[in-house]
């Protein structure tokens, strides 16, 4: 079927089979290959994207579904001059990452968290990403990351 | 994983959907959020023809009181049911429930409607419809029927909804001021229940105690005559008939159905 969908406020537009599903339309149709799949089984968030606004896990919503909605991918949270998003450079100077699989999906995980709670504590952090998995187990700084972009003191 | 192939179908209406339904009868499945669904498009174990879309319904997403009824839209998401003002007040254990499936990701898209057609034993949701007396209202070509919850879930994945009906509404008498609780025992923070126990007004349900979610009947009887917490939360095994695995034998099982049930109530009765 013909689905379109907003990705990161530019219209992609694409004649694609009807099993197709959002992660893959957001790899191989879009392009932007920054949105990991990790388990393919709704349980590790590593695809987790925007869509209008929500965090989904993009391998368990077709792309049909997401025909004429908004989507944001890791790639969209950048400003137009390049500038960091602020849960990327909380990610960033906390050392939210090891091996940087899981970055992409927990950082839209945390936008997504952050728009429904901009002040949580640390274990409504834990609470709120418990649908991330970090197979490096960097729980730690990632918990660290989202407090300090959250505007909060961060206290270890 | 990639689902095998399907037609994709999207309804615009309710009476579309039914439309629908009627022309591709068994060979279609309606997909809702898709969070139970897909999943097992994907591992194969489903293979629909078709794919009948209702997410775009909104005329089926709502909470509102209606005389002594609370009354919820069938494609109601659980991050919506988990805030809704109503339900908070008159339906707490539904809200309080709905905000602890799967995760945020997962409670973005999934709706009560789909966890209660799935019907799958080791859901949540299932077992607080059961334990909130609801009464589950269907649309289909004959029109519409209302089936109590405690005739809904039939067997494992099973209920008698017909492949030309749809799940349309969940009304339950509210629970304004009713005691209420819930308890479910994960091994790691998005598993399914291994055991959960959901109790409104003395009104016990459990979660994976059989192929289907079930009413603590001993225990609620022993409550009603007068048992104490202690003594009631005992009899909450009786009758269940748990799955037995490797990683939590039936035995366990019952262990964790009469503990969770005890704090549930315990819960429920510091609430009231």
């Amino acid at each position: 079927m013909k689905v379109s969908i907003e990705v990161n406020g530019r219209p992609v537009t694409e004649e694609v089979p009807d099993r197709t599903l959002l992660v893959h339309f957001l790899r191989d149709t879009a392009g932007l290959t920054a949105t990991n799949i990790g388990c393919d089984t709704t349980s590790c968030g590593a695809c987790t994207v925007l869509l209008d606004g929500e965090s989904v896990k993009s391998c368990t919503v077709l792309a049909a579904q997401a025909d004429g909605h908004a989507v944001t991918t890791v790639e969209g949270l950048s400003g137009a001059d390049g500038a960091l998003h602020p849960v990327q450079r909380a990610f960033r100077e906390q050392h939210g990452l090891q091996c940087g699989f899981c970055t992409p999906g927990m950082i839209m995980a945390s936008v997504s968290l952050l728009a429904d709670n901009p002040e949580p504590t640390r274990d409504e952090v834990r609470a709120g990403l418990e649908g991330n998995l970090c197979r490096c187990t960097g729980y730690h700084n990632i918990v660290s990351a989202v407090i300090d972009a959250s505007g909060q003191e961060v206290d270890r | 994983m990639i689902p095998a192939s399907f037609e994709y179908l999207r309804a615009s209406t309710v009476d579309d959907a039914l439309a629908l339904l009627a022309s591709h009868g068994e060979e279609a499945k309606v997909l809702a959020g898709g969070h139970s669904l897909l999943p097992l498009m994907k591992l194969r174990l489903a293979a629909p023809e078709y794919l009948v879309d209702i997410g775009p319904l909104d005329e089926l997403r709502y909470v509102r009181l209606e005389g002594a009824d609370v009354v919820i839209g069938a494609l109601s998401r659980y991050s919506d049911l988990t805030r809704d003002p109503v339900l908070l007040e008159h339906a707490p254990l539904l809200a309080h429930v709905s905000g602890e499936v799967g995760d945020r990701q997962v409670r973005h898209r999934g709706t009560i409607g789909g966890s209660l057609v799935h019907a799958d034993a080791a859901a949540d949701l299932p077992a607080a419809v059961l334990a909130s007396d609801a009464v589950l209202v269907a649309r289909g070509p004959a029109g519409e029927r209302r089936i109590p919850a405690a005739e809904f879930f039939l067997g494992p994945f099973t209920t008698p909804l017909e492949p030309s009906e749809l799940l349309t509404e969940i009304r339950l008498p509210a629970q304004t001021g009713q005691g209420w609780g819930f308890e479910k025992f994960t091994r790691r923070a998005i598993d399914w229940a291994m055991v959960g126990v959901t109790v409104t007004g003395g009104r016990v349900g459990l979660v994976n105690m059989g192929g289907v979610p079930l009413r603590a009947t001993a225990t609620e009887q022993a409550l009603a005559a007068g048992a104490s917490i202690e003594d009631a939360a005992a009899l909450a095994a009786e009758g269940t008939n748990p799955p037995d695995e490797p990683h939590a034998t039936a035995e366990y099982r019952r262990h964790l159905a009469r503990v969770l049930t005890r704090r549930a109530l315990t819960q429920a009765a510091s609430r009231t």
